[in-house]
């Protein structure tokens, strides 16, 4: 579903992101990716998202290639994945609802889809009674979970978590982590980057190690080994 | 869709335009501010206009005939005269009339009334007044009359003032000229000056908003659907700065209507707004919708690359 094929980011000869990367990614797959500040996990997303180009390699999305998507076309290629961020980068002049529905007006649904989903998917991160508040009138852990109420509303194959919890306090981390748990079980295929090595060994998934550019373990119910 | 798609980029466009606040105000104040230079250089330009015209319509020349001269030829002249393209207009004043004016005024001089009294004849001659469309055409009318004194109708014209008055008349035409000149110049200065501050002044509170236009981008929103709040937005940036410039401009040419009358005589600034206000409005209007929505347009752009 997800494939990198020997794909390399090098902004400088003294700064290479990722080298040689090459792996992929199954539907209905929790991929965790491990590794140190600087160790490219965040550079593999921007990747995916093309956000950032590859100095060589390909990076294919269902057989599409990422990077061969022209900028027209790119925001449908993106409604297919959904994004949290551990900055949550919300939009700080739209409410939790109004943020939530603006990635279904974006993907063009249909107002009466909107006005039945978006509740729906407010009562699943548990925000029913905040959803007229501003980001801001709303705690990290609220904020994080209207992203991922976001990233999820228009179904997409596949959540990237770019250090969700890195943010959070242990138990707004373990809330985030139990819904996207339940997002894979309803298909979702998931990939997240983190630090945090008690999440990654209760978990019990796949786990991608990366060290200085460079995949030095794949383990298919891995551990935080670094 | 394209209804329901319009619809979404219309009202997050106000509610954006709301929401943003006191960056909103900031924005349509300096817009206010440059629709206010715009509009006070269309005004300029209407008492620099009345002026000139003023002026010009001051300027003729008289042509004096000799008190034996038939009214009939007078009149053949001043037919002949008035078909030339240059001149605007052509008045007879007959020796009587000219007696009634010059009698009017200088009633209150005892000595030349008795005189005139004592002189029992009318000393004067009958005159035509001739005006052309541009100062600069006296030269050419004036010769032309000097062709036709040498005619057997010529003969009976006494005097062209135009030859006394040449030097005042050439000059008073230069600098009608570079008054029109300077005054367009710094018309067109001041507007782009003012336009750059617009347009700059929307980029600010567009820079503000470059993450979120990421965000919406990453999201999945396409270009079209990011920058159409924002063009609205400057839609309405424009909109209510005009609006707001032709509201100042009602009291401050009240103020000045009734100074502008004494000082300039013939323009009332007041009266001007009041009978172009559907004009300069839609100047303005315009001008401002258009400002708005292309500054928006440009700075939206920069920052659609993710």
């Amino acid at each position: 579903m997800i494939y990198f094929d020997k794909v390399s980011k090098i902004y400088s000869p003294t700064s290479i992101a990722l080298e040689e990367i090459s792996f992929a990614i199954e539907p209905n797959e929790f991929v965790s990716i491990v590794g140190q500040s600087g160790s490219g996990k965040t550079t593999m997303l921007k990747l995916l998202l093309a956000e950032e180009k590859p100095t060589s390699g390909h990076v294919f999305f269902e057989s599409i290639d990422v990077h061969g998507v022209g900028r027209k076309e790119l925001h449908m290629l993106r409604r297919k994945i959904g994004t949290v961020f551990e900055d949550f980068r919300l939009l700080p002049n739209k409410t939790a609802y109004e943020n939530i529905a603006f990635a279904m007006e974006a993907a063009g649904k249909m107002p009466e889809d909107i006005e039945k989903d978006v509740p729906q998917v407010l009562e699943l991160v548990n925000l029913v009674d905040k959803s007229w508040h501003f980001p801001d009138e709303l705690s990290r852990g609220e904020r994080q979970r209207v992203a991922i109420a976001r990233a999820i509303i228009n179904q997409p194959d596949v959540i990237i978590a770019d250090e969700p919890t890195g943010n959070l306090d242990p138990l707004n981390t373990w809330e985030i982590i139990n819904i996207l748990k339940k997002v894979n079980e309803f298909g979702t295929t998931v990939i997240m980057t983190t630090h945090n090595k008690s999440i990654i060994d209760s978990l019990g998934r796949r786990v991608i190690t990366l060290e200085k550019g460079k995949m030095v373990r794949d383990d298919k119910e891995g551990r935080y080994v670094i | 869709m394209i209804w329901i798609k319009a619809k979404r980029v219309i009202k997050a466009g106000f509610v954006n335009f709301w929401r943003n606040g006191w960056i909103s105000l900031a924005t349509v104040l300096v817009i206010v501010i440059t629709l206010f230079t715009i509009g006070s250089l269309i005004f300029s330009r209407a008492i620099l206009g009345s002026m000139i015209s003023q002026i010009q319509d001051k300027v003729d020349i008289s042509i004096y005939f000799k008190t034996d001269a038939e009214e009939s030829d007078i009149l053949a002249l001043k037919d002949s005269v008035s078909k030339l393209p240059e001149v605007k207009s052509a008045e007879y004043v007959s020796a009587e009339q000219s007696l009634e004016n010059f009698k009017e005024r200088h009633k209150d001089n005892a000595l030349i009334m008795q005189s005139i009294e004592e002189l029992g004849e009318n000393p004067l001659g009958a005159m035509l007044n001739i005006k052309t469309k541009e100062t600069s055409q006296y030269d050419s009318v004036a010769k032309y009359l000097e062709s036709q004194s040498g005619t057997a109708g010529g003969s009976m014209i006494d005097k062209i003032n135009y030859y006394q008055n040449k030097k005042v008349i050439d000059r008073l035409s230069k600098i009608l000229d570079s008054a029109k000149t300077l005054g367009t110049a710094i018309s067109v200065i001041l507007v782009i000056i003012s336009i750059i501050i617009a347009f700059n002044t929307i980029r600010l509170a567009i820079y503000i908003s470059r993450e979120e236009i990421g965000v919406m981008r990453l999201v999945g929103a396409s270009d079209r659907f990011v920058r159409g709040p924002f063009i609205v937005e400057g839609v309405i940036y424009g909109v209510i700065s005009s609006i707001i410039a032709m509201i100042i401009f009602y009291p401050l040419t009240l103020w000045l209507g009734p100074m502008t009358d004494n000082f300039f005589s013939g323009i009332n600034i007041f009266q001007y707004y009041v009978a172009n206000f559907g004009q300069i409005f839609l100047i303005l209007l315009l001008l401002g919708v258009s400002v708005g929505a292309f500054s928006s347009y440009i700075a939206v752009k920069r920052y659609l690359k993710v």
